[in-house]
């Protein structure tokens, strides 16, 4: 029998004894709370527990399970909420009341729901690994796919269910392997350890954007689905708040949205939001294609480094089935932190700011789950991250920031003097970057037009160089600049209050489809260019201010709804008239 | 008859090892009895094989490797709790200190508490009247919300606690079922005797329970302070469907408290020497704010920190803000002015504060009074600027509008007496008479229905004419 041999917070020894293996699960002490072997030396196995060890005793049994910490996959994930490591926290209350007990082990997925399960294959039925057999729905969103787990290469169908009404855990299809005696048994739910990738055929190019309908990201900064995104900005700078717009608008199939470390009102915020808040394309609550993990940050800090994993082992599940899933993780930095914590309580030697060495090669572990992948069954689908960073003291040379930076393509800076300005979204254009607008470009020629680039492009010279023009205005004055520079400033002025700032509590405002972000870059440039000439031609620049086209182009984004784009073709007579009609007058 | 370990085998610190120790929790209380007579209370934090490691609360002076005798309760620490406790004072530990007799408990409660389940949360809504105008109307407090003052040393944060506790109200039951719990956290012995007088003279003290721990008390009952202060809040709001507000001082002396007591477990440190379990730390109390579904009680917190060096940046304050829902920040400039509570209006922030007040709650215009008035006194800063820089006779006439709102608006509404109890109308209007200062086309967060029914230059005069 293993017993406890020390305690030390989250972290405990078990001495003398070969019997356990790196990564596999345990059940420590009286209470049976789980936890996992993380390090095995001939004198000492050391485990991390998941839950709170007041109370904890040494000698206490600890026993061993034989597998890795493993998700539970099947329908009814979608719409729950679950802790870190997926255990459900609705099914926690009716067992627990309002606290988090210890020791409560609750299966994931509800085991007396019925589902409508059609089966796809027959007795006799030669199937392969991911290969489709059973099909149910799961929400009026999402069809769940139950697949043929990865570690069978070829069976042959030796039993078929016939359709109708099955629980998770009802034996459905019974395979043999070649050349094995044994059947297996499949239900509709699967196992894998959280910490492996899901396989899959093939990584394929990134070709596609994550469409959000957000201005300063579908324009400016673009996400591609399968890719990889941080958003890191300091307290106050509505990292949470970008969180929750690309949730409720991003056009992926799923969401699963981590909660990591954070505030137990925001997890509340989101459940009560995301089921009252209609998805437009569906006509569904929010909530049929979410699904949450809370692990908030007075939650045992083990199962907030495991969170991060579970969250994304659910995406890669569904990804397989060929849907597109989108991942908010809010926010690596706390899982950062929970590793150096545990680091800590292993003494291990830390490098920088107490984080252990092996941060990098974490982070980037998790953020390379990310893809655009052909599945093994041939579907398609893909899994983009989108993790929020929090960096200490609002400084972005801190080691998570740094360490992100290297793994991610999409970089979304939060700054605090937007925020302060209550520019929102605070993303500050001049230090982001995304790397997939190249990638990107064929999209938005087929789909969007083929001026969309043009005048993307367009616009962020010109933020660049409205802010080179700034650096002389702060010295000496806006008013000494020469015309075309003033006019520089002002449709950057356009561009930032119009354009970049968006409100996300106006009905229209919150979410833009791309044909208006289009309409409304060329119509702000169509005045520039228009400006401009003017100007060249002697028209004075106070003269075309005067006219307020300039102000009225910056209210555009509430004036034209979302469904009478043609109403851009006035403004733009507008503009040309009222253009015209000063070269004349000069 | 438990069993009772005679001696010692060494003493570092705060902390004390015990070894051949059979059966015991972690984070179990114990006693340790000395030769003398005495007796004191330590901690499980360690526990190799049969070594044990305690920390002892009241520090470990006079103790020596023989002259003990240690017996473990069998349990961590938990606080007796009843409604008495209502009115009383008790030390960092909850022990009475008020010289009334022990509480007769109802019940006994773990002061670590437990997580609480996202699921069972209600999100905070309606509001907590604390009477001062910059709180009430720009980072309104939520039932529910944890709203953390940031302060330096020397400004008047002891003041404004005292003043929100003793001016606090709920909006719809005029106190009936609120309370405050008081937890100050290494304060020194006058500031702790100006609070507890303070609250004595205003008779606030009836609906206070007061934990205190000096400055001089022991760095290990430091850490417990805010901890049974919480669990006597939890019972009181979730058993007792009581409205109760926490106020913890100082957060920045616990931080070090936790920093000294990490240091000498031999700890790997984070940042600047804090323990890199300062986040999760901070919190396991922070986090302990809320509703619960199913109660109508609620606990919200006002930690108070002073920062180090009045660096918003140093892993405290950096620490709580990422955790707590908004900041309230206070301006030694506007301090030194002679500005009470000179509170930084564009550094504060109330998160919650959104959903909580406007119809329903406070004023439907509260929402767009308080936009407007955030963005005004922003442009008046850079007005400011812009004058420091070509002089403020250059200023064109709608930044001279800025600059006398800006003026005024220090003077009138973030300066109140410490006596000046306003309610949510009161400082509305006064927002509004502000407001007027500022030419009608500048009024760019409101809808025309309100400014036709509201603007009107005259209400402005009386500042002028001062």
């Amino acid at each position: 029998m293993n017993t406890i041999y020390s305690i030390n917070g989250s972290v405990i020894k078990v001495r003398d004894t070969v019997d356990f293996s790196m990564r596999e699960m345990v059940y420590v002490g009286e209470k049976r709370l789980i936890g996992e072997v993380i390090g095995v030396t001939s004198k000492f196995t050391v485990i991390q527990v998941y839950e709170n060890t007041d109370g904890l005793k040494v000698g206490e049994q600890v026993l061993t399970t034989g597998t890795p910490m493993c998700a539970q996959l099947g329908p009814g994930i979608i719409s729950n909420i679950y802790d870190g490591i997926e255990r459900p926290l609705r099914d926690m209350k009716k067992l627990s009341g309002a606290f988090v007990s210890e020791g409560s082990s609750i299966p994931s997925l509800d085991t007396e729901r019925l589902f409508d399960v059609t089966l796809t294959v027959k007795e006799g039925d030669i199937v392969t690994a991911g290969q489709i057999y059973a099909t149910c729905p799961e929400t009026p969103l999402v069809l769940h796919k139950c697949m043929i787990p990865p570690s069978v290469k070829t069976a042959k169908v030796t039993y078929a269910a016939k359709d109708g009404q099955y629980r998770v855990n009802d034996t459905v299809l019974k395979i043999k392997a070649e050349g094995e005696e044994q059947e297996t048994e499949l239900t509709l739910c699967q196992k894998w350890p959280i910490r492996d990738p899901r396989p899959s055929r093939r990584r394929l190019p990134i070709t596609k954007p994550l469409i959000t309908g957000q201005r300063i990201v579908d324009s400016i900064l673009p996400i591609a689905k399968g890719g990889a995104a941080a958003i890191p900005g300091g307290f106050g700078t509505g990292k949470t708040m970008t969180q929750h717009q690309l949730a409720k608008w991003c056009d992926a199939d799923i969401i699963v949205y981590i909660g990591c470390g954070e505030r137990g009102n925001e997890m509340t915020q989101v459940l009560e939001e995301f089921s009252e808040l209609i998805d437009p394309k569906s006509g569904r609550p929010l909530t049929d294609r979410t699904v949450l993990i809370a692990n908030t940050s007075n939650m045992p800090v083990a199962a907030r480094e495991a969170s991060i994993y579970t969250g994304i082992t659910l995406a890669e599940y569904y990804r397989d089935m060929g849907y597109h899933i989108a991942i908010m993780a809010d926010s690596t930095s706390r899982w950062a932190e929970a590793l150096r914590e545990i680091s800590g309580r292993l003494e291990e030697m830390p490098a920088e700011e107490g984080f252990p060495a092996y941060l990098p090669s974490r982070l980037s572990e998790f953020y390379e789950r990310a893809g655009y992948v052909e599945a093994l069954n041939g579907s398609e689908g893909s899994v983009t991250i989108i993790g929020a960073v929090s960096p200490q003291g609002s400084d972005f040379s801190e080691p998570v920031t740094q360490n992100t930076k290297r793994f991610v393509r999409c970089f979304w800076a939060l700054d605090k003097s937007l925020a302060y300005a209550r520019h929102y979204p605070a993303i500050n254009w001049m230090t982001s970057y995304s790397e997939y607008t190249e990638d990107l470009i064929p999209y938005y020629d087929e789909n969007v037009g083929k001026e969309f680039i043009p005048l993307r492009q367009e616009i962020s010279t010109l933020l660049v160089e409205e802010n080179n023009l700034m650096e002389i205005v702060k010295l000496i004055g806006a008013d000494v600049l020469p015309d075309d520079q003033k006019l520089i400033i002002e449709t950057a002025r356009v561009i930032r209050v119009g354009f970049l700032q968006q409100n996300a509590f106006h009905k229209d405002d919150t979410y833009v489809p791309l044909e208006k972000q289009m309409l409304m870059m060329k119509v702000i440039l169509k005045l520039h260019h228009a400006a401009y000439k003017a100007i060249e031609s002697g028209v004075l620049f106070s003269d075309v201010v005067k006219t307020g086209l300039f102000d009225k182009l910056i209210k555009i984004k509430y004036d034209i709804p979302n469904d009478r784009l043609d109403m851009f073709e006035e403004y733009e007579k507008e503009i040309e008239e009222t253009i015209e009609k000063l070269k004349i007058e000069s | 008859m438990s069993i009772q370990y005679a001696g010692l085998t060494s003493i570092n610190g705060p902390l004390v090892c015990l070894e051949g120790v059979k059966d015991v929790g972690y984070d179990e209380i114990a006693e340790i009895h000395l030769n003398d007579g005495s007796q004191r209370m330590g901690r499980v934090v360690q526990m190799d094989g049969d070594k044990v490691i305690l920390q002892v609360f009241e520090g470990t002076g006079g103790l020596s490797l023989g002259n003990t005798k240690t017996v473990f309760g069998g349990k961590p620490l938990e606080m007796p709790l009843a409604e008495e406790m209502l009115g009383r004072v008790f030390n960092g530990v909850g022990k009475p200190i008020d010289g009334l007799g022990p509480v007769f408990p109802e019940k006994y409660a773990d002061v670590n508490g437990k997580a609480l389940n996202p699921v069972a949360r209600s999100y905070p809504r309606n509001y907590i009247h604390t009477g001062i105008s910059s709180i009430d109307c720009l980072m309104t407090l939520i039932r529910g919300q944890k709203l953390p003052i940031f302060s330096g040393s020397g400004l008047s944060h002891n003041k404004l606690a005292v003043q929100i506790v003793r001016q606090a109200k709920i909006a719809d039951s005029e106190g009936k079922d609120f309370a405050v719990v008081f937890a100050a956290m290494g304060v020194q012995n006058d500031v702790a005797d100006y609070f507890r007088r303070s609250f004595e003279e205003s008779g606030a003290i009836e609906r206070v329970v007061m934990f205190l721990n000096m400055s001089n008390d022991p760095i290990i009952e430091r850490t417990l302070t805010p901890r049974c202060a919480l669990t006597v809040a939890e019972y009181l709001a979730y058993e007792k469907n009581m409205h109760i507000l926490v106020i913890m001082t100082d957060i920045a002396s616990y931080a070090e408290a936790l920093r000294e007591f990490s240091s000498s477990k031999g700890e790997i440190p984070g940042r600047k020497g804090y323990p890199g379990y300062l986040y999760s730390d901070l919190a396991s109390l922070y986090e302990r704010a809320g509703v619960i579904e199913g109660s109508s009680g609620s606990v919200t917190q006002i930690p108070i920190l002073t920062m180090p060096n009045d660096d918003i940046t140093h892993p405290i304050p950096d620490l709580t803000a990422y955790i707590t829902e908004g900041q309230i920040v206070f301006d030694r400039n506007l301090d030194q002015t002679g500005v009470y509570p000179g509170l930084s209006v564009l550094l504060s922030l109330s998160r919650l504060m959104k959903d909580g007040i406007g119809e329903g709650y406070t004023r439907p215009d509260h929402p767009d009074v308080s936009n407007q008035l955030f963005s005004a006194y922003a442009k008046v800063q850079d007005a400011r600027s812009l004058a420091s820089v070509i002089g403020e006779d250059e200023l064109s006439d709608t930044d001279k509008a800025y600059m006398s709102f800006g003026a005024a608006f220090e003077k009138y509404f973030l300066n109140q007496g410490f006596e000046e109890n306003r309610s949510i109308n009161e400082t509305l209007e006064l927002a509004w008479d502000l407001l007027c200062m500022l030419p009608v086309g500048e009024l760019d967060r409101m809808n025309e229905k309100l400014i036709s029914e509201n603007y009107d230059p005259s209400r402005a005069e009386r500042f002028y004419s001062k």
